[in-house]
């Protein structure tokens, strides 16, 4: 029972990190696997900060009278990583207006078939 | 778009000057509480993007035209950099603030001070461009 | 945060979905404030439900609404993902439980920095000491990255086409220069 209330944490951060994998590498729809990857990426932040915290400490802001601290590092890794993240996020989306620009769909099957169509094309033409 | 709702109206113009000045009240406190350089930035763009959703792009595109966010977006990154190439001319290291003055804690709390402000006006000013960049957009496609 | 997250792998309609992911962003910035990290509960407040949100939203009005009807459960991602998720489950057994204070990571630099940050840097506040005085090069490196992410954007959707359907392979010739 110990081991579950001091793994516990870490088991449904991997459970949430496992649905938003699924829903990248499930979904076809685009905008559903950018919603997965930002599943996936606030579940590893949880995960990152939660072995940052050391049980009876404050946030890590010096004052008057308090003792424990908790660990400042996991925090700075996480907010250069979030704003990464957003930044990554803007991209991806912007990429997916110019792929419905391109082929006026945004399923990845679709859009496969699209590919496979026009290739196929061009190799006729050259032939 | 929605310009017609005058409560929206209202409303945000009470809001959205006092969401700027706390921007600004976490960019220069972020030496004492929770925020600093990012928060600020973020929270700045959000007032912008208020005034851009409620006012329409036009409006938002002759507050801050192209040149001011491109301005915005590259001085911040120098404004960091020339910090740290001072601290090198001063006799230091790259980014070692502590030459930056006499007294080692002063010239810590200035070259934080400064490059906080200076992520704090790259990320606003990249914020407010992807944002105007995405309604311009659906601005153009709207009208054709 | 797992029914957000669960309720997001079933709906279909876009908006819907965009909205939960402002919620489970939400969501995460709670449970950072219950573990003591403050400035990452802002950020991620900020970035993740406020700006992450909108710029969905954007994207939905110029693209669909509506998700295409799929399979509910697919097997071959299942698969991986269970095996997956066993594995790593497998892995955090050797791990300090929640809360140790005598886990290997509170131990070399982490001490360092709570306890020296007041002498040698000054602000009360050690996660903005860290990042902007530790580990400086580290955050000229990410505003980096923004600035890159925006002359992206610009790059890719800056510059506003001509209305008809252009094809794919000739992109370039049909495009309209316009500034931005």
């Amino acid at each position: 029972m110990q081991t579950f209330s001091g793994l516990f944490n870490y088991w449904i951060v991997i459970v949430l990190m496992m649905m938003g994998f699924y829903m990248v590498i499930s979904q076809h729809n685009l905008i559903k696997k950018i919603i997965g990857l930002n599943v996936f990426q606030v579940s590893v932040f949880v995960f990152y900060i939660s072995m940052g915290k050391i049980k009876g400490g404050t946030a890590p802001i010096l004052a008057e009278g308090i003792e424990i601290y908790s660990n400042p590092l996991p925090h700075v890794l996480i907010l250069t990583a979030i704003v990464v993240g957003v930044a990554t996020t803007a991209l991806a989306l912007s990429l997916t207006v110019r792929i419905k620009d391109a082929f006026d769909t945004i399923e990845d099957d679709e859009i496969n078939a699209l590919e496979k169509a026009d290739r196929a094309k061009e190799r006729e033409a050259l032939s | 778009m929605l310009t017609r709702s005058s409560i929206l109206r209202v409303v945000s113009k009470l809001l959205i000057p006092p969401i700027m000045l706390f921007a600004l009240y976490v960019q220069f406190h972020g030496d004492f509480g929770p925020g600093g350089g990012f928060q600020a930035g973020v929270i700045f763009a959000a007032a912008f993007i208020l005034y851009a959703l409620i006012f329409g792009v036009d409006n938002a595109r002759n507050a801050v035209p192209a040149w001011a966010t491109r301005t915005m977006l590259a001085s911040g990154v120098l404004l960091y950099g020339g910090v740290g190439v001072a601290a090198m001319l001063l006799g230091g290291d790259f980014l070692d603030y502590s030459v930056l003055n006499a007294d080692p804690l002063t010239g810590q709390h200035l070259g934080i001070t400064l490059i906080e402000f200076g992520v704090g006006t790259t990320v606003a000013g990249a914020m407010i461009t992807i944002f105007l960049i995405f309604d311009g957009r659906l601005r153009a496609e709207k009208d054709d | 945060m797992a029914v957000t997250a669960y309720s997001l792998v079933r709906i279909h309609n876009l908006f819907a979905a965009v909205m939960m992911s402002g919620i489970y962003s939400l969501l995460g910035a709670v449970v950072y404030v219950v573990m003591d990290a403050v400035d990452v509960a802002f950020t991620e407040a900020a970035v993740g439900a406020g700006i992450s949100t909108v710029l969905m939203l954007g994207t939905l009005a110029l693209t669909t609404r509506m998700d295409k009807e799929t399979k509910l459960v697919v097997p071959i991602p299942l698969a991986i993902v269970t095996v997956t998720g066993a594995l790593l489950i497998y892995a955090t057994m050797d791990m300090p439980h929640y809360g140790d204070p005598g886990a290997p990571v509170h131990h070399h630099v982490g001490p360092h920095y709570i306890e020296k940050s007041a002498q040698e840097v000054g602000p009360p506040n050690i996660v903005t000491s860290v990042l902007a005085s530790y580990r400086g090069y580290d955050t000229l490196g990410e505003t980096t990255v923004v600035f890159t992410a925006a002359v992206g954007v610009m790059a890719l959707i800056g510059r506003s086409r001509r209305r008809k359907k252009v094809p794919p392979k000739t992109d370039p010739a049909s495009k309209k220069e316009q500034e931005t």
